[in-house]
């Protein structure tokens, strides 16, 4: 199976990366850009078929690990 | 003072710490290994100690904070144990849960390297009786991640509770933006948990204790912790 978790800043969290991207992006002349937040993206292969354990165990994943809940929020979408 | 450094892949003051510890205490610190599962015994502080644990990957200090040696950094800090978190040992400190908040990239996004001036909020603590509240020390700093921030609450209770123990100030000890050099809400440079035993702090303290540097004020902390528990 495979899954994929994406975690993003919270809003209200300052992303100076995000606000880099976005000058660079209005430089090179990007129309219609209004802000720039930055995330990551985990894509992780899983083994065997329950779809329900492996959303039960990606959430455990995300809480201790993958995102820090004081300014990160995370979805998960397991694709089967 | 029988003291203790932890140390993980990437970490590299590690020797810088033994070098003060040793020098301030006459005792030699010992050295733990991230996979170590155990604190020698009667030890009295656990220095984690600045660098960039498993290359800041994933976040800074979030690999090493699930580490086996922290289950019993964790143990030793609810016993009372003092535990001193400088620069990615503060990161570490805050992602396993110890301290609350959050280092973020600074908000100039540049690598700071360079002296900083602290405002000492408090003296009345192991790590700050041999200072004087109010008093301005100065001590370098080196990092990218050291913009401390935590929810509204989080701070409130922080600063209510005087667990900011250092702020960047000016040289007079004022708070002001132009002297923040990363951006932390607040000037917060270093805080204590709600028990006061552990502190977590971006600049170097064990990197001004020698006269052959040129400063000797970060010397304090340390002399303060062997002071401490001499007194206990």
């Amino acid at each position: 199976m495979k899954a994929r978790v994406t975690v993003t800043l919270k809003s209200g969290v300052l992303d100076p990366q995000g606000k880099a991207i976005e000058g660079a992006l209005r430089s090179l002349g990007i129309a219609g850009v209004a802000s720039v937040r930055q995330g990551k993206v985990f894509d992780i292969e899983l083994e065997g078929s329950d779809k329900a354990g492996a959303e039960a165990a990606l959430k455990d994943a995300a809480d201790k690990l993958l995102a820090n809940t004081v300014i990160e929020n995370y979805r998960i979408e397991v694709m089967g | 003072m029988k003291s203790a450094v932890v140390v993980f892949p990437g970490i590299n003051r590690e020797r810088d710490m033994a070098r003060t510890l040793k020098l301030v205490s006459g005792k030699e610190p010992a050295m733990l290994w991230h996979a170590d599962t155990e604190i020698p015994t009667g030890t009295d502080l656990i220095v984690i100690p600045g660098g960039f644990s498993y290359g800041d990957y994933l976040r800074c200090g979030a690999i090493a904070a699930r580490s086996p040696i922290m289950v019993a950094v964790t143990d030793f800090a609810a016993k009372g144990g003092l535990v001193l978190g400088v620069c990615n040992g503060f990161q570490i400190l805050c992602e396993s849960g110890l301290l609350p908040g959050v280092l973020m990239r600074n908000q100039n996004l540049k690598f700071i390297c360079r002296d900083v001036y602290l405002k000492v909020e408090r003296s009345d603590t192991p790590f700050t009786r041999s200072y004087n509240a109010g008093q301005v020390i100065r001590v370098p700093v080196a990092h990218g991640e050291g913009n401390y921030i935590a929810d509204g609450e989080t701070i409130a209770k922080l600063e209510g509770e005087g667990r900011v123990l250092f702020r960047y100030s000016s040289p007079d000890g004022i708070f002001d933006p132009n002297w923040n050099h990363n951006g932390a809400l607040n000037g917060i440079a270093g805080i204590l948990n709600g028990k006061g035993n552990v502190l977590g702090m971006m600049p170097h303290p064990e990197n001004h204790v020698e006269t052959v540097i040129g400063n000797t004020e970060g010397r304090g902390l340390f002399s303060g912790l062997v002071d401490h528990l001499k007194a206990a």
